[in-house]
């Protein structure tokens, strides 16, 4: 980033809550992500998670706190959502291809919308992408004739398609058969490695361990413990974490 | 008794009463009073009858069923937007214009067409009114065709919508190019079957009273009962029941494997 590179956070969190309802499923959470850190989110089921990081991108509405995003207050009203989005991107557990087109068409379309690409450079962008995941021959192929583990490379290609400041992630291989899910962790490394900053929910302490920068273990809608990965993985200092990963490893 | 020999003389009963049916009605049946109303000379060995049939009956019944289903579709997809509409008023609006038209005979909706609003209000409808008739039929099926509509959007994924917006596409765009095709790919079958009803409601618009070229399929049919080589009979009803179901039959045939189809691929 060339404005105030190292100085303003990726993305910074201060206080954030979050209601469904009378539910309160965040309790005030602070937090940031600092440019090319790779950030995972462990915890159990119904922690919160997935609503910490869709907040990022105001998929879900924050009741009240903060969320800057390099620099831009995303919870501001003025703020244009689409624009910010745009350099959010975002991979879901169930990858969200679009099933009415091709490989190739669901990198374009947002590109032609949002960044007003011309149709060449569009194509080109997306071909790009589709051969850093590894699948420059699918681009013709439709979702439906694709594996989970291609779907989701997919996704990711048509997030990067987008030149991305960043990449949330929400556990990207929880929906996949075992024997993909080293391929798509493999696609996240190289991105890792390229100093892309990253955000995952996941339940691969292998990849926390190896690639992440930092780890973060929510429970009950709070942040219970961060620290290096390695550290907390092997160190857990609460008793929460302790119990958390004493039943995932 | 075997069970299987039960079961193969309950079979055998049940041939022969159908059986006996069939031979009863075939004896007690008046064919003479069958072929003279129903198929008199002049109607099914006639060139001439089933051309007109075809070139003008046929011709505009498809042609004002053209009209309603387009432009009911158009409607319906602004009504189904409005019902799914942030804004209470939209929905309100919506759902009140459903609401009445669907609770309306279509026959009064075309009355009050063709001749309440162009009398009170002096207004000469395109195409006269037909015309009337017609826009009366495209408020009627815009009402049922956005309530399906409506049930197609709301069965495309949560997450296409998220996908998209977290790209950065702006609502309108995403309900566009993301969401609508969606739903339309999954409406097909009762939009099909909207289709085949409006082919019959077509026939409502007898009522209006047409001129010659402008008959649909039904009032070319009576009009031949009136007048002609086959009038006093009801030769023109058979031919033009024929005619129905050599469009509608197939239709609602397309409709079941596309169902079908939809299923498989779930
Ligand atoms: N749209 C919603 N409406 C109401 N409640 C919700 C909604 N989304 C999430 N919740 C609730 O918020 C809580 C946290 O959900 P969240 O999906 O963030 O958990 P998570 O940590 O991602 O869990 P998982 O590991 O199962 O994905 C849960 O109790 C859930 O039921
Ligand atoms: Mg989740």
């Amino acid at each position: 980033m060339s404005t105030a590179a190292g100085q303003v956070p990726a993305i910074d969190i201060k206080d954030l809550h979050k209601y469904f309802g009378d539910n309160e499923v965040l309790k005030g959470i602070d937090f940031h992500v600092d440019d090319s850190q790779v950030v995972c989110v462990i915890g159990p089921s119904g922690s919160g998670k997935s609503t910490l990081l869709r907040c990022v991108n105001r998929l879900e509405e924050p009741t009240s706190g903060q969320i800057m995003v390099e620099g831009i207050d995303i919870t501001d009203p003025e703020t244009d959502l689409d624009q910010v989005r745009s350099r959010i991107g975002m991979v879901f557990q169930q990858f969200n291809l679009f099933p009415h087109m091709s490989v190739l068409q669901n990198l374009v379309i947002a590109q032609r919308h949002v960044k007003r690409r011309g149709k060449d450079e569009a194509v080109q962008v997306a071909r790009r992408n589709l051969e850093k995941v590894g699948l420059a021959d699918r681009e013709g192929a439709y979702p439906a004739h694709l594996s989970g583990g291609q779907q989701q490379r997919v996704a990711i290609a048509r997030a990067l398609s987008m030149d991305p400041d960043m990449m949330l992630f929400d556990e990207p291989t929880s929906a996949l058969d075992p024997e993909l899910v080293g391929d798509v962790l493999e696609v996240m490394k190289d991105l890792a490695s390229e100093g892309m900053t990253m955000m995952v929910v996941t339940h691969e302490m292998g990849f926390a361990r190896e690639v992440g920068d930092k780890l973060v273990f929510m429970d009950g809608g709070v942040i219970v413990e961060e620290g290096d990965p390695a550290e907390v993985l092997a160190n857990p200092q609460h008793r929460r974490t302790q119990s958390f990963l004493s039943k995932v490893l | 008794m075997k069970r299987s020999t039960r079961r193969r003389l309950t079979q055998a009963v049940l041939y022969a009463v159908l059986l006996g049916l069939v031979l009863l009605l075939a004896l007690v049946a008046d064919w003479d009073a069958i072929r003279a109303n129903f198929f008199a000379p002049g109607g099914f060995d006639s060139a001439e009858a089933w051309k007109e049939l075809f070139t003008v009956g046929v011709k505009n019944t498809l042609i004002y069923t053209a009209i309603a289903f387009f432009g009911g579709l158009a409607l319906a997809v602004v009504l189904a937007l409005m019902r799914l509409s942030p804004l209470g008023p939209y929905r309100w609006l919506a759902t009140a214009y459903v609401e009445l038209f669907r609770g309306l005979p279509a026959l009064l909706v075309i009355l009050f067409m063709a001749f309440g609003i162009p009398i009170a209000f002096q207004w000469t409808p395109p195409g006269g009114s037909v015309g009337a008739g017609v826009i009366g039929l495209v408020l009627i099926a815009g009402a049922y065709m956005a309530e399906t509509l409506r049930a197609g959007i709301q069965a495309v994924p949560k997450g296409q919508t998220e996908a998209a917006r977290s790209l950065g596409m702006s609502a309108g765009r995403t309900t566009v190019s993301i969401v609508l095709p969606q739903a339309f790919r999954i409406v097909i079958p009762p939009l099909t079957n909207e289709f085949v009803l409006l082919i019959k409601d077509t026939a409502l618009l007898f009522v209006i009273g047409f001129l010659a070229e402008q008959r649909e399929l039904t009032t070319l049919a009576r009009d031949a009962v009136s007048s002609g080589p086959t009038a006093g009979t009801s030769t023109s009803y058979i031919q033009a029941a024929v005619l129905y179901l050599i469009i509608t039959i197939p239709l609602t045939q397309l409709v079941s494997y596309l169902e079908r189809r939809q299923r498989r691929s779930r």
